[in-house]
């Protein structure tokens, strides 16, 4: 009878919502943002270490895999940015109402989505002879 | 430390099935967590086959028709019946809320109920809630005041200083916003968690109270306020559609504006 008391489930059956996830997304992305600061430290890097090192990462960076990172990451980047800007609403009293924070949400993953598409837009159409 | 997986003794197992809904127009199927305390077995899910028009229309109408017709073991908490005591508070269909304000009509598919999640079980949906309310206690929630009170009246409040209670003083302690936040999952031990601290707000901007300095010292610890990331699963889960996350961001603020 010493039997311990069992935990009642709490992820494995909480149901997944705008709420959580975002604050998730936002933990996530953060994470991945400082896995890219190394990657930016290698490219800068390579530049300064003559043309003969830039031009093997200038390879590396036009290769597929590495592409869908770099667009990872511009678009994490992005996310945390407008999710801060959020958060700092939050800590200065605002946006609190449950419409407002649904709305918030939306509005900075249309925005994350949207600044990645335009940033890679710009990237592509200037790559356009080059690549 | 936050901890993703259930431990060993605590995986729900499945249950037995009782189908009392033949020739039923509005069959469901309710499946509950159930724990047998005095059992050496793990918990289970259970599910009970039930006729809808033979039971009353919220989720608590259908587990104490489960309790009274189907099986008179199950234990869960319940009062008032009617979204005033907070007793009946338990997971259903994945949220938070109170059984007898939550219509079944209202859940798409199965029913689904298991106890407020990551809380020690007594039995079934019955959660010990033993550190939760010495968590509330911790936070003295009454009121504190060296200044004598008039001798022939009690301490008055002008209606400005009365309204700032709005939002706070409804709060029933059911501890579904509590249960619902990931950062009082992993951090209960020291966080107090959206409930407690809407509370400790209570007390803070009551302009009757005179310890809103003790108050603030007490809470100024890297955990039992400072753990809210404003995740803000606390509002997004209330059944008194109270905000326990606006609440706590008032009291950083007010963390803040001491110190300038």
């Amino acid at each position: 009878m010493s039997r311990s008391k069992p935990l009642s489930p709490h992820l494995q059956v909480y149901r997944p919502q705008l709420t959580s996830m975002l604050s998730i997304t936002h933990r996530a992305s953060g994470i991945f943002l400082s896995a890219g600061t190394v990657v930016l430290l290698y490219w800068l890097m390579s530049a300064a270490s003559g043309a003969a090192r830039y031009a093997a990462a200038l390879d590396l960076f036009r290769c597929g895999l590495t592409r869908v990172f770099l667009v990872g990451w511009t678009w994490a980047f992005f996310y945390h940015l407008c999710n801060g800007l959020r958060h700092l609403g939050w800590d200065a009293g605002y946006g609190f109402d449950l419409k407002t924070v649904y709305r918030t949400g939306y509005a900075v993953l249309a925005a994350s989505v949207v600044l990645t598409g335009l940033i890679w837009a710009c990237v592509l159409s200037q790559l356009g002879g080059a690549a | 430390m936050a901890e993703f997986s259930l431990p060993k003794n605590s995986r729900v197992e499945p249950g037995k099935t009782i189908n009392a809904a033949n020739g039923a127009k509005r069959a469901r199927r309710i499946k509950i967590y159930r724990y047998e305390p005095d059992s050496e077995q793990n918990p289970r899910q259970d599910t009970f086959e039930i006729d809808l028009d033979k039971c009353g229309p919220m989720v608590l109408d259908a587990i104490i028709y489960i309790k009274n017709e189907l099986d008179p073991t199950l234990a869960f908490r319940r009062s008032c019946r009617e979204g005033i005591c907070g007793s009946c508070a338990m997971n259903i269909d994945g949220t938070n809320t109170l059984a007898c304000t939550k219509s079944t009509a209202s859940i798409k598919g199965d029913v689904k109920i298991y106890p407020l999640p990551h809380m020690p079980v007594h039995k079934d949906l019955v959660p010990d809630l033993t550190h939760f309310y010495a968590q509330y206690a911790s936070i003295k929630p009454w009121l504190q005041s060296d200044s004598p009170p008039p001798p022939d009246r009690e301490r008055l409040q002008s209606k400005e200083d009365r309204e700032k209670l709005d939002g706070l003083y409804e709060c029933i302690l059911c501890a579904c916003c509590s249960t619902s936040c990931p950062s009082y999952w992993w951090n209960g031990d020291r966080y107090l968690g959206p409930a407690a601290l809407l509370q400790a707000y209570r007390w803070l901007i009551d302009s009757r109270d005179e310890a809103t300095g003790e108050r603030l010292d007490a809470l100024e610890d890297p955990f039992r306020l400072y753990r809210c990331h404003t995740i803000m699963n606390c509002a997004r889960t209330c059944p008194k559609n109270l905000n326990p996350a606006e609440a706590i961001a008032e009291i950083k603020k007010m963390m803040l504006t001491r110190t300038l």
